[in-house]
Order: structure tokens, then C-alpha cells, then sequence
């Protein structure tokens, strides 16, 4: 056919539509000069002085600090909730799950406003101002449904009769529980686990209406800054966050092909 | 003891964050605080219907259809040539359209700030051909462009895979009874394809109707959306009872969308290869 160069043209073209941005800030954060327009030469000054910005390090603790604990303790209780739904009735069941569907179908902005309403409105009784841990419980609540979502299939996926051999052979229902289910369930928490980590680092929406003033994480930081304009220091911390992201989803993406590639065919 | 006590922590923890904060904005939305007391309102909500609001309102639903749009024309061609036999073993390029996915928006955003600007990359070409020098960051243009920027992965990814799945066997069916490629593209291979359309139109109109940040970065500290507006009841106004009267327009507005989507969803699938 004639348009088979026409088609490589055309996704050529989209290709470069989608890269060409990013590439430009990538390289445009090792230029000399502070305009765009411009190449003045190699330089690694503006990651300097980004790692020289109390502001930024500050804002970089507040992103990992938070990912690493909301990451946690969402797959503590995300893969507990996962196993006591996995046990329940029809109907039961149907309802939590739709009820774990709704922060992920809500959109971010609605679910900021909501968390803030409320942590500003228990303020009284808790004392607890907006700020790290408001940030901290607004992260966890958004994060524990994508990890009951990576480890159901894993659930789903395992032999009971194994479960019930441990117990006729005397195991408490927690011994078995230590000692079959999670060994068997373990990827599908260690995916859980990446994923909400990765999640917590990306997220700007929620974390912008939870936080109070002065405390800020990476994204944060980057959009008050680009609210002012273009400056190279910011296309420095783009670059670092963009391969941060990237690198971590291809882990994750990799270990979710490799473990649900099997329990997606089977459930279609 | 019975296993399914292990979710409590999680219902009570959703409850508390998910269930409360939501009847929260509710109360927000239909209540007014008078020296009297609280008492219920629909001011709110009226409020929203005035003029000015509206326009806010009605302008978001137009940038986010017309991005949709342009979306749907530039990424159905992409998922059709990538799910052809050319591509189909080609899994590094369909992955190279999904990895945008994956990038923050505020730094695919703050890329476009940096071209669009001025002295941008745009400027300098232009000025390069001794062309005169055009300002596109802050204009409705640049939004737009913003939004299928950043939501055009969205809409490629779900045809595409509704697309590889589909059984090419219906298609040389066809072409043996001597349809010809267009016929074919109209009558076997989109309507074949609705279903992940309708995703992806779900996933590019969604997050393009709620942005705040791409109409702040790109069309600058004025341009303001639904989001934009929400956000300044909320942050800058601080009129909490306005701010969750408009969130919960919009929530409606998407369960709406949803449920319209999800209709054309099931009448197809009811109505399968007929």
C-alpha cells in the first residue's frame, strides 16, 4: 500500500510531538544560559544550586519521607483489607469494592477538597493543622485501593486447598495465614507496594489542598515556582523527577506483566 | 475467627477519609451559617448559574470537548497503524506512546511553558525565519494544546488495546467478500473498536474538564476554569460553601459523563457484531 511511509511519517511525527518538549527541557537544564532560546555551553550549575536550596531538600524529605511511610502503612492495610474482602459474601463484597473504586474514578481535585474540608473541620477536636501529617493520611487514603487492587488477582489465584491442609495438619488460622497465603500473595504486595510509593511521589493535586503552609513536597515546589515563569533550576528538577518516575514505573510495569499476564487471561 | 475481620481497619479507614469528607462537602454545598445558626441553602448552587459562572463552567466543558476531539482524530489513526500488521510486533513503539503517561503533568506542562514563552524555542525559530514573533503561552490556544499534550496517551492506549485484541480473521472475512479498506474501517473495524473509544474519551475528557494546573501554567495567572475556580474558593477566597457547591457540580457532571459512556457501552455490547 501506498501509505505505508505515510504512516511512518505520521507516528514519526506524533513521536516527536510527545518527546520533543521533554527532550528540550532535559538538555536545555545542562545550558549555560538562562534562556531557552539559547545554548551557551555544558554546565551542571543549576543541579548545583539546586542541591544547595534548603527549600528543595526540605521539599525532597517531605516527597520521600511521605511516600515511603504512606507506601507502608497503605499496603499493610490494603493487603489485610484485601484478604477480609476476598472473604466475603456476594453482595458484601460488591459494595466495599465499589466503595474502593471511588477514589480512583473521583477526580483528584474533589478528592483534595474533601480531605481538606475534613481536616480542617476536625481541627478543633484532634489539633492537628494542615501540614505533614494531614499530607501523610490524604497519601495513605488515595494509595490503600491501588494496593487491594494489585494483590486481589494474586487471591484469587490461590489454591484453597492448601490453606485448608495447613489446618486439618493442626496450624492456627494465623500461623497458616503467615505461612501460606502471604508467601504466595507476596508479589502481588511487593507490586502494591511499589506502585503506591510511585504514586505518592507523582501526585500534586491532593497534596496541594491537604498541605498547610510551609510544607511543601517536590511537586509543590515546582508549580509555585513555575507559576513564575521559566527558570532553569526547575527544568533541573523536572529532569531529575521525570527519571525518577520513569525508572520506578519500568520496575513496576515489568513485575505486573510478569505476575498478572497469567490471571488477566484467565479472568477475560 | 473469621478472615474477613482483616478488612475492618481498612472500612473504618475509609469511612473516616472517603465516606465523611464527602457528606462533608455536601453539608458544604446545600448549608449557609447565619447568626441564627446553620440552616439548609441552595444559594450555592444557584450561585453558579449566574453569568460569570456559568461562562467559567461552560468554557471548561468546551476547551475539554474540543481537546477530546482533537484527541480522538490524531490518536485513533496512531492505535490503528500500531495495531496494523506493520507494528503489531512492535512493542517498543506502542510502549513509547504510553511512557508519556507516566510523566508528571506538571513537568510536561512546565516543557510547553518553556517552548510557548517568550525567547521559547517557537520564538526563536520564528524570528530565526524572519517571521514575526507570536505569542502563544496565555492564550486559549496554548491551553488546548497543553491538554491534548498531556491527555493524547490516554486516548491512544485503550483503542489500541481494544484494537490488538480484535480478531483479524472478521476483517479478511470481509475483504475476501471484496470489501475495500474504507468499507472495512467503517463498518468492521470501528465499530469493533467503540468500547476502548469510549474509555478513552472517559480518560481524556475526565482530568481535561477538572485541570487547574495546565490553565494556570499555560494561560497564565487570569485564565480561569472550574478548576482554577475551585481552587480560589477554596485557597485564595477561602468560601468553602461556594468552592464545595461547584466541586459537587462537577462531581455530577462527571458521574453524568460516566453513566452516559457506560450507557453506549452496554448498548453495544448488547448489540455485538449486529
Amino acid at each position: 500500500m501506498v501509505g505505508r511511509i505515510g504512516k511512518r511519517i505520521y507516528l514519526y511525527l506524533i513521536l516527536l510531538f510527545l518527546y520533543a518538549p521533554i527532550v528540550m527541557l532535559v538538555v536545555y537544564s545542562f545550558n549555560e544560559s538562562r534562556s531557552m532560546g539559547r545554548w551557551n555551553g555544558f554546565t551542571l550549575k543549576w543541579y548545583a544550586e539546586l542541591f544547595k536550596d534548603t527549600e528543595v531538600l526540605r521539599a525532597l524529605y517531605n516527597t520521600l519521607a511521605i511516600a515511603v511511610l504512606s507506601a507502608i502503612i497503605a499496603t499493610v492495610i490494603g493487603t489485610a483489607a484485601a484478604i477480609g474482602i476476598h472473604e466475603m459474601k456476594r453482595v458484601k463484597k460488591a459494595i466495599v469494592m465499589n466503595l474502593t473504586y471511588l477514589p480512583v474514578i473521583n477526580p483528584d481535585i474533589v478528592t483534595g477538597v474533601s480531605l481538606m474540608l475534613l481536616f480542617v473541620f476536625t481541627k478543633p477536636f484532634t489539633g492537628m493543622g494542615l501540614g505533614f501529617f494531614t499530607m501523610l493520611l490524604a497519601h495513605i487514603t488515595f494509595n490503600i485501593p491501588y494496593v487491594i487492587l494489585s494483590v486481589m488477582p494474586k487471591l484469587k489465584q490461590l489454591d484453597r486447598h492448601i490453606y485448608e491442609a495447613a489446618l486439618d495438619l493442626g496450624a492456627t488460622p494465623f500461623y497458616a495465614l503467615r505461612k501460606i497465603i502471604i508467601p504466595q500473595i507476596m508479589p502481588g504486595i511487593v507490586t502494591g507496594l511499589l506502585l503506591t510509593f510511585t504514586l505518592s511521589i507523582d501526585d500534586f493535586v491532593i497534596s496541594f489542598f491537604t498541605t498547610g503552609s510551609g510544607v511543601s513536597n517536590i511537586a509543590i515546589y515546582v508549580y509555585s515556582m513555575a507559576r513564575r515563569g521559566v527558570n532553569p533550576k526547575i527544568n533541573a528538577l523536572s529532569t531529575i523527577m521525570f527519571l525518577t518516575v520513569l525508572i520506578l514505573l519500568l520496575i513496576v510495569n515489568k513485575r505486573m506483566n510478569k505476575d498478572n499476564s497469567r490471571v488477566k487471561e484467565s479472568l477475560r | 475467627m473469621r478472615r474477613t475481620c482483616y478488612a475492618y481497619p481498612y472500612l473504618v479507614w475509609m469511612a473516616i477519609f472517603i465516606v465523611v469528607p464527602l457528606f462533608l462537602l455536601l453539608f458544604y454545598t446545600f448549608t449557609v451559617t447565619t447568626h441564627e445558626g446553620i440552616r439548609l441553602t441552595l444559594e450555592h448552587i444557584k450561585r453558579i448559574w449566574e453569568p460569570l459562572y456559568l461562562m467559567v463552567l461552560l468554557r471548561s466543558i468546551l476547551l475539554a470537548l474540543i481537546c477530546t476531539v482533537v484527541c480522538l482524530l490524531i490518536g485513533y489513526p496512531v492505535a490503528l497503524i500500531l495495531s496494523g500488521k506493520e507494528y503489531s510486533q512492535n512493542k517498543v513503539l506502542a510502549l513509547l506512546f504510553v511512557i508519556p503517561m507516566w510523566i508528571n503533568f506538571l513537568v510536561r506542562t512546565y516543557a510547553w511553558m518553556s517552548l510557548l514563552g517568550r525567547n521559547g524555542l517557537i520564538d526563536m525559530v520564528m524570528e530565526f525565519l524572519h517571521l514575526p514573533s507570536v505569542q502563544l503561552l496565555y492564550t486559549d490556544h496554548a491551553v488546548v494544546l497543553g491538554m491534548v499534550y498531556n491527555f493524547l496517551p490516554f486516548m491512544v492506549l485503550p483503542i489500541y488495546s481494544v484494537l490488538t485484541k480484535m480478531d483479524k480473521s472478521i476483517i479478511e472475512a470481509a475483504q475476501d467478500l471484496g470489501a475495500d479498506y474504507i468499507t472495512v474501517l467503517k463498518r468492521i473495524i470501528i465499530p469493533l473498536s467503540l468500547p476502548g473509544v469510549i474509555s478513552g474519551i472517559t480518560m481524556v475528557f475526565m482530568p481535561a474538564v477538572t485541570t487547574f494546573i495546565i490553565s494556570r501554567l499555560l494561560g497564565g495567572g487570569q485564565y480561569i476554569l472550574i478548576g482554577n475556580l475551585i481552587e480560589q474558593q477554596f485557597i485564595v477566597v477561602g468560601d468553602w460553601h461556594f468552592g464545595s457547591a461547584i466541586s459537587f457540580v462537577l462531581t455530577v457532571i462527571i458521574l453524568i459523563t460516566m453513566g452516559i459512556m457506560r450507557k453506549y457501552d452496554k448498548e453495544y455490547e448488547g448489540g455485538a457484531i449486529w
